[in-house]
């Protein structure tokens, strides 16, 4: 096992060396200098005075090799610099005050789906071309092509304007600080309310599909033939036997939805005015706030990596076929 | 391919969305012709008039008709969902036949910055670049199209790693085929039909991205007219226009949709098995 975890971290090396290398080569990726793409954008600061700040930051006057290894050093001391907006706050403050949020969201929206696709596909699989599962092959085709930002328009217009029902931006109301405790516990979470919504709604169609997929291929088994003819009841055979090989595939595609999971939604936070890491992610790209870009980029891949690697030293602890076989793929 | 056509024509569902997509790209490319007013002409009389017969689809703020604009559009989505997955695909078959016909450290390279392309969250990488660049209907293209190459290199590694050693490849090296010609003339033939399918599905995923970018103000801008962005600007008037906000949606809607139904449709009937295989062009971008 220590074997194989070590393997994955010597694997995961290159990787983050090729995260640092690709967030630096994206501002190198501007036609001509940095400036020719500045002058076209809105900005708040004169286009001459960003430049100056640019190559103080990042030293654009040096010869590549020797900004690369700049950027290199400073990010091993986690040095990413100050945000260039006025209050000139550091990068890593910031994200560190976004980050607890975007993953408080994510994660609850993950339970949620879960929850609701593994019944969901496994039903539908089981009763295979019933009406549960057509009703539910056009929810998850609806839900494929619905765009998660209209969505979000028309539950702000129903439940925020018509009805008046839910705060639509924001994760407090104007009057927080004169609630009870409680009170701005609740006030939190009907904020929560239509942003979880519209983000469970996008995620579930994916997930009850491959659910059902998975279990399909599962209760053709022979092993569930054997299960059925030792005479467990159906409840056993499908909710114990099945449903535990019906799950693995579900667990690989968890992992792969975790750059998602602490990147977060850029459109769903961006709309509901969330102040989580998708949000910043946009400010920044409008603003052209280079430093809090590129500390973005860095901190949330390598985040995703680190995830990543603990999803598959902990999928190598419950199956031990994926620790000695070669790897995945 | 008369099976093909058999199977594919009893999916009644995949027929509907061939049919849709088709006519969804007559409108596209009609546009000039069909629209019934010139998409970009303000009219300060006509400031966001309701629906009518005159607007179809009612007018915007500053009195363009939004019918017009819709149909301008969807030349913007589709354009930009072909284009960018034609990109995508041909980076991902480059780069993936080369991994599996080559294998070893090659093989292990391209699937090395395939893992890496993987770890940046979508949209954070669009972002990131859209940032630097000028956004212009060709940057959003390219760069959607940069971003979602991964699915089809590793669909395509995993068809050339099956097919390279099949008795047709085995054969045409004895006779001394170079490796470019074996790629190109031989196997890669035989290993189209998950790309195509790859390509049918990653085309409305392009564009939903591309209309989200756009909603956000990223993508490609006003006064061009998009889905995306005639969304954006009818966001500010969402309590007295309520047309602006949802009919591009149905768009939207309905194209993914019937894209979807058109892929799957192929899939199934191209090859039953291939169900398990799902890689689409990009995914969701979100």
């Amino acid at each position: 096992m220590l074997a194989y975890v070590l393997r994955r971290l010597v694997l995961a090396l290159p990787l983050l060396l090729g995260i640092t290398f690709v967030s630096f080569l994206v501002i190198h990726l501007a036609p001509g200098d940095p400036v020719t793409a500045l002058a076209g954008g809105d900005l708040t600061m004169n286009p001459d005075k960003l430049y100056a700040q640019l190559v103080k930051e990042y030293g654009l006057d040096k010869p590549l090799h020797v900004q690369y290894w700049n950027w290199l050093s400073r990010l091993a001391r986690l040095d990413f610099g100050r945000s260039f907006a006025p209050h000139g706050r550091l990068v890593l403050t910031m994200i560190g005050e976004r980050l607890p949020i975007t993953l408080l969201l994510n994660v609850v929206e993950m339970l949620f789906i879960v929850a609701m696709a593994v019944p969901i596909g496994s039903l539908s699989a089981t009763r295979q071309y019933s009406a549960f599962d057509k009703v539910t092959t056009v929810f998850v085709f609806i839900g494929f092509a619905t765009p998660d930002f209209w969505l979000a328009l028309l539950l702000m217009i129903l439940f925020g304007v018509q009805l008046g029902w839910l705060p639509i931006s924001g994760l407090r109301s104007m009057n927080w600080e004169y609630l009870s405790f409680w009170q701005q516990q609740g006030d939190f979470l009907s904020h929560l309310i239509l942003p979880i919504t519209v983000a469970t709604f996008g995620g579930l169609a994916g997930f009850s599909r491959y659910m059902r997929q998975s279990m399909l291929e599962v209760i053709r088994q022979d092993y569930i033939q054997s299960a059925r003819a030792k005479g467990l009841a159906e409840r056993v055979v499908i909710g114990k036997h099945a449903l535990r090989n019906a799950l693995l595939p579900i667990v690989t595609i968890l992992g792969l939805s975790l750059p998602t999971l602490i990147g977060g939604s850029v459109i769903v936070e961006s709309i509901f005015a969330i102040p989580g890491m998708g949000q910043l992610m946009v400010q920044a790209a409008f603003e052209r706030d280079y430093p809090v870009l590129m500390g973005n980029l860095v901190i949330v891949s390598t985040l995703t990596l680190l995830a990543n690697l603990a999803a598959d030293v902990a999928y190598g602890l419950v199956d031990p076929r994926i620790r000695v076989g070669r790897r995945r793929r | 391919m008369r099976g093909f056509w058999r199977a594919f024509r009893r999916n009644r569902l995949a027929v509907i969305g061939g049919i849709v997509t088709a006519c969804l790209a007559l409108l596209a490319l009609g546009a000039p012709l069909i629209a019934p007013w010139d998409p970009n002409r303000p009219d300060v009389k006509k400031i966001l008039d309701q629906p009518s017969r005159a607007h179809l689809l009612g007018t915007d703020q500053i009195g363009r008709d939004v019918l017009s604009r819709m149909l301008f559009g969807a030349r913007v989505s589709l354009a930009v969902g072909f284009v960018s997955v034609g990109i995508a695909a041909f980076i991902g078959i480059v780069l993936g036949s080369t991994a599996g016909y080559n294998g070893g450290t090659i093989d292990g390279a391209i699937m090395r910055l395939v893992d890496l392309m993987l770890v940046f969250p979508r949209f954070f990488l669009l972002l990131a670049v859209l940032a630097f660049l000028k956004p212009s209907i060709w940057t959003i293209m390219a760069v959607i199209g940069l971003t979602g190459w991964m699915g089809v290199a590793r669909l395509v590694r995993a068809e050339f790693l099956a097919l390279k050693e099949r008795e047709f490849v085995l054969w045409s090296q004895s006779i001394g085929a170079n490796g470019f010609r074996i790629i190109w003339r031989h196997i890669l033939p035989n290993a189209m039909a998950p790309v195509l399918v790859a390509m049918t599905l990653g085309i409305p995923a392009a564009i939903l991205t591309e209309s989200g970018l756009s909603f956000l103000g990223l993508g490609v801008q006003p006064p061009h007219a998009t889905w995306g962005n005639i969304l954006n600007e009818g966001k500010e008037v969402i309590e007295l226009a309520w047309w602006l906000s949802v009919y591009p949606g149905v768009a939207i809607l309905i194209t993914v949709l019937s894209y979807n139904l058109l892929g799957e449709g192929i899939r199934d009937a191209l090859d039953p098995r291939l169900r398990q295989a799902g890689g689409r062009v990009g995914g969701r971008g979100r």
